[in-house]
């Protein structure tokens, strides 16, 4: 038995130990994410195509997905911008309050989205906001509406680019960019021909978390959309919708096609992303 | 004059990197800037490149005021450590950055860009990326970079701090041809008093922030101005109380001399032999301890061993600290 841990331990041979590992890890995956999600797969195909046709061919469900896709769209240009911004900030600036501005970015990662929500609609809701009433006697409606869950999308996707950039910002350093500007390179120049390319990678992972983080986000728009059937109605909460009033093929079907999305863009990435730069 | 340095200081905190620091580079020739790690050449010339901004003094660049310019608007090339190469252009593409910047025609950057690959013998490497070069291949590349905005001044941080001794020597070499063929003013700081007495035209050493002696590699080696210099430039170690280099002690196996002040004997305590040099340690009588360094055939002829009986005479021309010493 000592001998066969040693082995094991070393990594050369195959024990008994390495099986039950492997056992367990996929048992664990199995059991908790393939399992779950390839059934939300045999359920939408089980009568062949109709229940897909079925909601695409349903002007609020296709109403919904446009609504979803267009305000993850838009949250994640947002958060993009914003999040390479802040990086470059928090990397390459120094200033006081860094650390708890670094450390504020990660609230939204670890607020429940709920809560995300209620506190958006305690500044921007019309009737009883702080800021709200304001906005809405100036003709813009923020609670109950598309900016309202974008800001909300926004706000739950916000740290993801932040997180993938940050890294990689600290990884390739700063004499590429101080080189460029001894070259003669102005900042603009520096941060489009230098710093861009080298962090392309990271921004482009953060982007496709942020997309597939913004596709499915629920709680948070959810309390701020109002829930309105073709209008502010995004595409989970039609699953929702669907799934509590009994139609679960329409809800599976629904479910399928938000999953379907984010798994691709992943594995877009995964494909096109050059072998060098993995690591 | 290209660069002129006037009451330049610098501090990281309450570490004083530069203290009041006055200093004249000549136009056209091969500066290094000497001395030991943390006294502040790198930050000089970081300065000099506008890299780093000076607390307090002037930087004049070829008669202008440079003290106030980014480092993008003062014409200076600048070589890093670590090369510093755009990881994801091809070779051409890096040297040409500068080139591009300044919206030059493309025929001339192209021909530039080739001219200099040449120059650094770089040109059957122009479609690789860094990533593909040996860390002297990308210093060469860096250099061409550097060369292409046709600087008012070129600086070296350490240039070949980051390679293995073989390739250093040997870009050591290629270095001074080059400058002997590009003649731009150029100024490279290292730790290293070999690579500052082999290439360079004029040294600076500078420690603890401040300039302790200007001046040519011979007039530094022969003629220190104090003991850090005469220290840093090469082995030292005592014979009389006096500061001396060990090579330039002699060695008799006889008592010699017209002047007993001038001998001392001992008798060797160590002897280790390193390649075709022997290292002595020798207790005199006075009871101090001195390195001597023979060549192994003088050490042979003159049959030295532990505990052989010997007796010290500084040569004659051997170097002594030429100011007026502190004790």
């Amino acid at each position: 038995m000592a001998e066969t841990r040693t082995v094991a331990r070393t990594g050369v041979r195959r024990t008994p130990t390495t099986y039950v590992l492997r056992f367990v890890v996929a048992a664990y995956l199995f059991l908790l994410v393939a399992w779950p999600v390839s059934l939300v797969v045999v359920h939408t195909f089980e009568d062949g195509f109709t229940s897909l046709e079925g909601i695409l061919s349903d002007p609020d469900v296709v109403t919904a997905l446009w609504l979803t896709v267009r305000v993850a769209v838009i949250a994640v240009v947002i958060n993009t911008v914003f999040g390479v911004g802040m990086s470059l900030l928090l990397v390459r600036q120094e200033f006081p309050g860094k650390r708890l501005l670094s450390a504020l970015i990660d609230l939204p990662l670890s607020v429940s989205p709920i809560v995300v929500g209620l506190a958006l609609v305690l500044v921007y809701g019309g009737r009883n906001g702080w800021l709200g009433p304001t906005l809405e006697s100036a003709g813009f409606r923020v609670i109950f509406s598309t900016p309202g869950i974008v800001m909300a999308t926004a706000f739950v996707a916000l740290p993801l680019v932040i997180r993938e950039v940050v890294p990689v910002l600290h990884e390739i350093g700063t004499e590429q960019e101080q080189a460029a500007r001894s070259l003669g390179a102005s900042s603009a120049q520096t941060f489009r021909r230098i710093t861009l390319p080298a962090i392309k990678w990271a921004v482009v992972y953060g982007v496709v978390l942020s997309l597939a983080r913004s596709l499915g986000e629920f709680g948070a728009v959810k309390v701020v959309s109002g829930n309105v059937l073709g209008q502010t109605r995004t595409a989970t909460l039609m699953v929702e919708e669907k799934y509590l009033n009994f139609d679960q093929q329409g809800a599976y079907a629904t479910a399928f096609l938000l999953a379907m999305v984010s798994v691709a863009c992943i594995v877009i990435v995964a494909i096109i992303r050059p072998k060098e730069e993995r690591r | 004059m290209s660069i002129e340095i006037s009451g330049v200081s610098k501090s990281f905190g309450d570490f004083d990197a530069l203290r009041d620091v006055d200093l004249t580079i000549p136009s056209g020739g091969l500066t290094a800037l000497l001395g030991p790690s943390g006294g502040g050449k790198s930050t000089l010339l970081r300065i000099i490149a506008g890299l780093e901004t000076a607390d307090a003094g002037r930087v004049l660049i070829e008669g202008r005021d440079a003290t106030e310019l980014p480092a993008q608007k003062r014409n200076v090339g600048f070589v890093f450590q670590h090369y510093a190469a755009f990881k994801h252009m091809t070779v051409a593409k890096n040297v040409a950055f500068g080139l591009e910047i300044r919206k030059r025609p493309k025929d001339e950057i192209r021909r530039k860009v080739a001219e200099l690959l040449e120059l650094v013998h770089l040109d059957q490497f122009a479609h690789r990326l860094p990533a593909q070069l040996s860390g002297g291949q990308r210093q060469r590349m860096a250099l061409a970079r550097a060369l292409a905005i046709e600087p008012s001044v070129l600086l070296l941080d350490e240039p070949f701090g980051a390679l293995d001794a073989k390739v250093r020597k040997e870009l050591r070499d290629w270095l001074r041809r080059l400058h002997d063929e590009v003649h731009v003013t150029t100024v490279f700081v290292t730790h290293d008093q070999e690579e500052a007495l082999e290439v360079a035209d004029e040294i600076v050493v500078i420690n603890q922030g401040r300039i302790e002696q200007v001046g040519t590699p011979d007039q530094l080696y022969d003629a220190p101005a104090n003991d850090f210099v005469m220290g840093f430039l090469g082995d030292v170690t005592r014979l009389g109380g006096r500061p001396i280099r060990p090579h330039d002690i002699e060695v008799h196996t006889t008592p010699v001399g017209e002047d007993p002040a001038e001998v001392h004997a001992g008798e060797v305590a160590r002897l280790t032999r390193v390649g075709f040099e022997v290292r002595l340690l020798v207790l005199t009588v006075e009871g101090e301890e001195t390195q001597v360094v023979l060549t192994r055939a003088e050490a042979r002829a003159a049959g030295i061993d532990v505990g052989s009986r010997v007796w010290l005479r500084p040569h004659r021309g051997a170097t002594t600290v030429s100011a007026v010493r502190a004790v």
